[in-house]
């Protein structure tokens, strides 16, 4: 009998609460090595956190996340700084230190590690950002002055630039024009090409889904959960959501309000 | 409509989970000061985090505390000139304005008009940074908050606050001098005669004493405050004010103890029990 390929990440009956709101219930979630996994679900079903557990942003309540076999948050700061180091990480409004240059928020975990010299971290810099498409030009600016799809390119140049196992994309088209979020999509699935990455992405957009991902997982939000059934309401390839049962998932990838403004109407009074 | 608030068990209530708030977030204050000060030793600040610290804390402060300092001596000099001129010891003003200022006012005011200058901008800009995922971003690129933040942000209050307090003092000194002598006429010679008498290296080491631990509590409330702030624009002006006030707070408290504390050193070890000690 061969043994299944051991997951890269796995969440074991994961709970998250902030205070008296649950957001996430006994999660249970493989990812193997090399998969593209979209996580897709409605605003507030706890996609993002999910992403942030992965990498040990946040405890969480009750459960365990497990990347490589080990439980990151059991980790000491110095075993859980090397670890993080495996992951890439494009935050959803691209978090680039204001206070730096473009190509210094490029540099800055190459030279956090300290194990290259100034003239290997130039040319490490100036590839990654090559290959998101920018010039030369904008190694010079501030965040401030670029626009949100360049602030999110130098994002993934940032993130790409320490060579990551596993690179997390918290929404990262969001809030940018039809051109834009297929250029995202593209350096995703690019990125992919170049280097073998577990990738996994947060996101609402189905066209995203459809371009970057092998794998979906749609959460629910647990507010509006019947008792006992899983958050999770879909895990399978993104052609097979058009074929599920459950209606819910039909409401997601068609984007149909239906029932919803009444139950907001309703959740006011 | 009686609310749970308004009954005595509502306040009791009320008042345990106050207190079990303020235990929660001294016991995380005293952490994070702890896991502060283990950085500091453990690895050296990250390059360039220092030097854009120390221009921010020590040269853009130089202006302001040099006014507040010249203004404090000048105010205390037109206060006392009466009074002293009435007994005819108006050559003593400078001794009691400069004590004054060296030991209290130089110190407290500095690290006031500092705490409402650098420690709400402090928190201000490590709440923004925390709610625009910018301190994740620095965790996931293998960089520790507190190594990077907070370190180079206490060093710089540390070590640049007692030195401010000394251009407040000297600014202080020199305030009071003009308006006594040029204003009020009094005679120069025997007004710094009367001035080098009654200070000592111990006043001014004493303020500037107080000044460092002044400076190192402004650093670290602000960056407390900062990177637990609550999320948006609210969260972050409340990070700075809360900042400024628990800064002012405890720099009144603790000149109040570091005052008994270094008085009693002072009569204990260079007076050898000689002056009256207040214990």
């Amino acid at each position: 009998m061969s043994n299944p390929t051991p997951p890269l990440i796995a969440f074991h009956k994961l709970g998250m609460e902030f205070g008296p709101q649950r957001v996430l219930a006994d999660i249970n979630l493989d990812i193997t090595r090399g998969q593209t996994v979209a996580i897709v679900g409605e605003s507030g079903c706890g996609k993002t956190v999910l992403l942030k557990l992965m990498i040990a942003l946040l405890r969480p309540t009750t459960g365990a996340v497990t990347f490589d076999g080990k439980v990151l948050a059991d980790l000491s700061d110095r075993d859980l700084t090397r670890e993080r180091l495996r992951f890439g990480f494009l935050f959803q409004s691209a978090a680039l230190f204001d206070s730096l240059t473009v190509y210094d928020n490029v540099a800055f975990g190459l030279r956090e590690q300290r194990s290259l010299d100034e003239t290997q971290v130039r040319a490490t810099v100036r590839q990654r950002l090559q290959e998101v498409g920018l010039p030369a030009a904008v190694e010079s600016k501030k965040p401030a002055e670029l626009s949100g799809g360049m602030k999110k390119r130098v994002g993934l140049a940032r993130a790409l630039a320490l060579n990551p196992e596993v690179m997390l994309y918290d929404e990262p088209t969001t809030g940018l024009d039809p051109i834009m979020t297929d250029v995202i999509n593209e350096l995703i699935v690019q990125a992919r090409q170049r280097q073998p990455v577990t990738s996994v992405v947060v996101t609402h957009e189905m066209k995203t889904v459809y371009k970057v991902a092998d794998r979906v997982v749609m959460l629910y939000p647990l507010a509006r959960l019947p008792p006992g059934d899983n958050q999770i309401l879909y895990d399978g390839p993104p052609a097979g959501m058009k074929q599920s049962n459950d209606p819910r998932v039909h409401q997601f990838i068609e984007g149909e309000a239906r029932d919803r403004l009444q139950e907001l109407a309703n959740s006011t009074t | 409509m009686a609310t749970a608030g308004s009954s005595p068990t509502g306040y009791i209530a009320s008042l345990g989970a106050g207190a079990m708030h303020a235990i929660d977030l001294l016991g995380d204050f005293s952490i994070f000061a702890l896991q502060t000060f283990g950085w500091m030793f453990r690895r050296r600040p990250a390059p360039g985090t220092l030097m854009p610290s120390f221009y921010l804390v020590g040269v853009r402060s130089v202006l302001v505390v040099a006014i507040t300092g010249t203004f404090i001596g000048m105010v205390m000099a037109v206060q006392m000139y009466n009074q002293f001129n009435k007994i005819g010891m108006a050559t003593r003003l400078g001794s009691i304005i400069n004590i004054t200022i060296v030991r209290e006012l130089g110190p407290v005011l500095a690290a006031t008009m500092l705490a409402g200058r650098i420690g709400s901008a402090m928190a201000a800009e490590l709440a923004t940074m925390r709610v625009t995922e910018q301190v994740d971003a620095l965790s996931c690129l293998g960089a520790h908050p507190l190594h990077y933040l907070v370190v180079p942000r206490l060093l710089a209050c540390g070590l640049l606050i007692p030195l401010l307090t000394v251009i407040a003092d000297f600014m202080g000194i020199m305030g009071g001098a003009f308006i006594s002598i040029k204003l009020f006429g009094v005679e120069g010679h025997f007004y710094w005669a009367h001035s080098a008498y009654y200070i000592s290296m111990w006043d001014v080491s004493m303020g500037m004493i107080k000044a460092f631990f002044f400076g190192v509590s402004i650093a670290l409330i602000s960056c407390h405050r900062g990177l637990n702030s609550r999320p948006g624009a609210e969260g972050v002006g409340q990070s700075a004010t809360e900042a400024f006030v628990a800064s002012f707070v405890v720099i009144l408290v603790l000149n109040f103890f570091l005052s008994i504390l270094l008085v009693t050193a002072y009569d204990r070890f260079i007076l050898q029990g000689g002056g009256r000690s207040i214990f």
